[in-house]
């Protein structure tokens, strides 16, 4: 059957998809365009001269041990936001469907935070972790863990990885959770019959089972590291002690909006787009096909 | 091998009663099916002997121990699902493997179970298939082999054949009939459809409504169904029965219709209410003078090796047998006999089989 529209006048159709159009060429096309475009000028910080430069940039930041120190840090960041992340939602995923009574309230409390602005989680783990007036140090200082994340890099880390991960937590939960419960609870009878614990059933029954799933959140929870944690860094820590939580996006903000090194920055906002270009072809090409059973 | 034995074995989800007071012994090696309509409790029986749900009241006993509290896997049982429940992302051999790897058993002697039970099967040449690559015949065929490697205590099977197509399903049952003859496993089969239980039972359980209406077997059940819910429920086309009261040498429905009830038929008490129950192999075309009752045939049924008329006697159902070249047509009025000893008698409060002498 044609399923095709086809339409009579010529405008209708560009009539009916310009306003995506618009919106994708004033806040995507635009600026990518000019950040591909700035990457390849070096501009002073007054806007006063402006020199054609070609991949100088580019070269400049693979020389620049800040630059490539930040890779490193969202390397890490990402793997421990990831992990973490993953595991974490998992275990509550499966307990929420273990769980009989109570398990709309249960489910309901743990889509909460992600109705919560990346911001607001960022100030509301600053309160909780606050050297001065924040109740979590207060209690790590009876275990004897002196506690102050403006001094101590590793605990800034722990600190932005903690608020990320909480805030992306739901969003996990909630596809895991979907996923156990499109397991067919015969497989896992037919499995605890053929003598499996409950650990092993897990690992070898459900855990195969999800991988769809978790591939797929694996992906966004990494370009969710990579981009969208900016709130939070700069609530938290503002990329600080030190560079140590300077995570890419940050420093693209950093080196442009404070260092006014446009160039410089453009060119980092360009490295970011092919990245996350790459995740998603990455996404399309292997979610269909390659993870499967 | 082992005999599983239930002793007042009751089960409740919430309020909700499903099962009352089951006794059942399943002696070793025997091959016993759980016969009823849908909803009948036949899943749940075999779910709690699997131990997948606990039973509320009463014992189960497997090879002489009490499991009422032993896990699933510590029960040494296999168990076939409906839907079969092959692992998907494991292979045949990985599916059939399964349970022995987990046991420990060694690698090359996890191969030799699987390959003699693939050859019992014919599924060599599927080992390395994925269940997704199968028909629905040949994951039957794996369901049943990832059963019959571990060598367990008991099989149980939950409805396997119900979802393969009419051919498949004799050809499995034929199948499953001399795996069990070859085995000698104790055998616990689950079905609703009333000839897999017919051919396969040593003995059948009929169940209706959470409750065991009769045991014994096959033939037994057919020949003296020990109430009318079980005459109407095993045989093909299942038993007429008529309402009515016992007259002098007759029956009298509710519409006023007699039955004549033939010299030497054990019969209930004059004047007492009874179901009177005939099964349709059981009425036969006789002379107008020595028939019981006369029947009107509304609808006809060539089966080829027999032939299936239909019609209403009294504003009641029945069906009648005929050879398959009777020559016949709606509106034909069959005068049939009764035989002495193949009339059943049923109360009508009790619905439970009257055992009555000759008479
Ligand atoms: N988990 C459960 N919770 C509540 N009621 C249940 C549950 N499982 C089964 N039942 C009820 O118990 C009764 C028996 O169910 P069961 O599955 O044993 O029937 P069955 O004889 O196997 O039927 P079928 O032939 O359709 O498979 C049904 O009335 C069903 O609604
Ligand atoms: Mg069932």
């Amino acid at each position: 059957m044609e399923k095709r529209v086809v339409f009579r006048s010529r405008w209708l159709p560009y009539a009916l998809v310009a306003p995506q159009l618009a919106i994708t060429t004033a806040f995507f096309f635009w600026p990518a365009s000019q950040a591909l475009f700035q990457s390849l000028l070096l501009q002073d910080p007054f806007g006063t001269s402006v020199q054609f430069v070609g991949l100088e940039n580019f070269a400049h930041l693979f020389r620049d041990e800040g630059y490539l120190a930040s890779f490193r840090i969202t390397v890490v960041f990402s793997v421990l936001v990831a992990g973490i992340g993953l595991s974490f939602s998992l275990l509550l995923a499966v307990m929420a469907d273990h769980i009989v009574r109570g398990a709309l309230v249960f489910r309901t409390l743990l889509i909460w935070p992600y109705a919560v602005a990346p911001a607001i989680a960022g100030v509301l783990w600053i309160f909780l972790f606050s050297p001065a007036i924040g109740i979590l140090p207060y209690w790590l200082a009876k275990i004897g863990i002196h506690w102050n994340h403006l001094l101590d890099s590793r605990q800034a880390m722990t600190l932005v990885v903690i608020a990320a991960v909480w805030k992306q937590v739901s969003y996990n939960f909630l596809f895991f959770l979907a996923g156990l419960q499109s397991i067919p609870r015969s497989l896992i009878e037919a499995a605890a019959i053929d003598g499996a614990g409950p650990m092993r059933r897990f690992w070898t029954i459900v855990f195969p089972l999800l991988s769809p799933t978790t591939f797929f959140l694996l992906v966004v929870n990494i370009v969710y590291a990579f981009f969208d944690t900016f709130g939070i860094i700069d609530s938290a820590t503002q990329g600080g002690p030190g560079q140590s939580t300077t995570v890419l996006v940050y420093k693209v903000f950093q080196d442009g909006f404070k260092g006014l090194d446009l160039g410089s920055s453009a060119a980092q906002s360009v490295i970011l787009m092919a990245i996350v270009i790459g995740l998603t072809v990455v996404q399309f090409r292997y979610i269909e096909r390659k993870v499967q059973y | 091998m082992a005999e599983v034995v239930l002793r007042h074995v009751s089960k409740s989800f919430g309020k909700t009663q499903v099962i009352y007071d089951m006794d059942l012994v399943v002696a070793d090696g025997e091959f016993v099916v759980i016969v009823g309509p849908s909803g009948c409790g036949k899943s749940t029986v075999l779910r709690m002997i699997a131990g997948l749900e606990p039973v509320t009241g009463g014992v189960i006993e497997i090879g002489g121990r009490v499991v009422n509290d032993v896990e699933p896997k510590d029960r040494n049982i296999a168990m076939v699902f409906q839907n079969y429940a092959l692992y998907p992302h494991m292979s045949v051999r990985e599916n059939m493997a399964y349970g022995l790897r987990i046991r420990g058993m060694p690698k090359a002697e996890i191969a030799e179970h699987v390959a003699r039970a693939a050859k019992i099967l014919e599924l060599e040449g599927l080992l390395d298939r994925k269940p997704r690559e199968l028909s629905g015949g040949q994951r039957q065929r794996v369901a049943m082999g990832r059963a019959i490697v571990r060598d367990p205590a008991a099989f149980l099977f939950d409805e396997p054949l119900s979802n393969l197509d009419a051919k498949l399903r004799v050809q499995m049952r034929l199948e499953i009939q001399k795996l069990s003859r070859e085995l000698g496993t104790t055998s616990l089969y689950v079905t609703h459809d009333q000839v897999e239980a017919m051919t396969l039972a040593h003995r059948m359980v009929v169940m209706n409504a959470g409750r065991v209406e009769q045991i014994g077997a096959p033939l037994d059940v057919y020949l003296r169904p020990a109430s009318a819910f079980v005459a109407a429920f095993i045989g093909v086309p299942p038993m007429n029965l008529l309402a009515g009261r016992v007259g002098e040498g007759a029956f009298t429905l509710g519409n006023g219709l007699v039955v004549r009830l033939p010299a030497g038929a054990p019969r209930p008490p004059f004047g007492a209410e009874a179901i009177l129950g005939v099964r349709p192999e059981h009425l036969a075309p006789v002379g107008e003078a020595e028939a019981a009752l006369t029947l009107t045939v509304e609808t006809i049924e060539r089966l080829g090796a027999d032939t299936l008329a239909h019609g209403t006697f009294d504003g009641n159902p029945m069906v009648v047998r005929l050879p398959a070249e009777a020559t016949l047509q709606p509106g034909t009025r069959l005068a049939l006999g009764l035989v002495p000893d193949e009339i059943h008698w049923f109360d009508p409060q009790t619905q439970k089989r009257l055992d009555l002498p000759g008479g």
